[in-house]
């Protein structure tokens, strides 16, 4: 005999056997951390924000030429790097492993696109203007301290997510990781994207040489 | 298993064009943001605007690419107000200096 109870088919959220938000634990697991590491620079952008304004010898460091046209296009290559991990997540969820893979390189391409312009400009910024980390010769020494130290940190967010995608995307093509594994690689790339959206304007584009 | 597939329901996202017209946004955006520093708009001024245009930027790469939009909305209840609020803590040290900001020089 059978419970009538258990045969009617309870929909509730609450009635067990279904993953909180529908997701799995790995996913939950890294939207957590994005949340973390959102009110890491969120805590060190606003405090640069505080300095830029309230500092009356803030430099104005940044030409058009060629810091502006560098830091814009390392914006737009991140943001065609955010694209392609789209395109590497649909595929995965089409079970095409092979486009995967081509859209997780072209990904990592991207990073490595932005990694080695900023590069190159920060060596532009240390040894041709003479901006370090402990002075600069326009202004505050608070300027090179913020600056290095904010675009450090994410710079550091990208080279470890290409090194995350190298993996995923050598993991994935063998058959070892799943889609999920892949769309998690795409959440904590869109994040360090999105930290480079408010990073760009504020650090950068408020201190344009006019 | 019965969790398996509930996780997998979740995935029906945006199509490809709407990820392209999402990302021809995003960069058209961006060139608002660096048209607007050659304004030369008072500091405190251009800093609100670009912080608001960027939480433009943030709010379409969280529902779009990182899918927000189509889950769960308890996940956007978990994460988001927790989020603005303590972002919010944090501004709070902008004040009462940072009044004074509006009687300073532009610079």
């Amino acid at each position: 005999m059978h419970d009538v109870k258990t045969d009617v088919a309870l929909d509730s959220a609450w009635s067990g056997g279904k993953s909180p938000f529908a997701m799995g634990s790995k996913k939950l697991g890294m939207w957590l951390f994005i949340v973390s590491d959102t009110l890491t620079f969120s805590a060190l952008l606003i405090t640069y924000s505080y300095s830029r304004l309230t500092n009356p010898d803030w430099p104005r460091p940044f030409p058009i030429n060629p810091a502006i046209i560098f830091s814009t296009t390392m914006t737009v290559v991140l943001l065609a790097s955010s694209l392609t991990m789209v395109m590497a997540v649909m595929a995965s969820q089409r079970n095409d492993r092979k486009k995967t893979v081509m859209w997780l390189v072209a990904t990592m391409v991207g990073g490595l696109l932005f990694t080695g312009l900023h590069l190159t400009e920060w060596m532009n910024m240390i040894f041709k203007e003479h901006f370090t980390i402990t002075g600069n010769p326009e202004g505050t020494p608070l300027f090179g301290a913020v600056f290095f130290g904010i675009t450090g940190l994410h710079m550091t967010h990208v080279m470890i997510g290409v090194i995350y995608l190298g993996i995923v995307a050598v993991g994935y093509g063998r058959g070892k990781f799943s889609a999920e594994d892949v769309e998690v690689n795409g959440l904590y790339w869109h994040f360090v994207d999105l930290v480079w959206m408010f990073v760009f304007p504020l650090i950068y584009l408020m201190s344009v040489k006019y | 298993m019965n969790t398996q597939a509930h996780a997998e329901e979740a995935h029906a996202g945006a199509s490809v064009g709407t990820n392209i017209g999402i990302w021809v946004g995003l960069v058209a955006i961006t060139g608002l943001e660096v048209f607007l520093a050659y304004e030369e708009l008072q500091p405190s001024v251009m800093l609100s605007i670009l912080v608001v245009l960027s939480v433009v930027k943030a709010a379409m790469i969280m529902s779009f690419f990182m899918h927000l939009k189509y889950e769960k909305f308890s996940l956007v209840l978990l994460l988001i107000p927790a989020m603005i609020f303590c972002i919010c803590m944090m501004l709070i040290f902008f004040f009462p200096e940072a009044l004074g900001l509006l009687r300073m020089r532009p610079h």
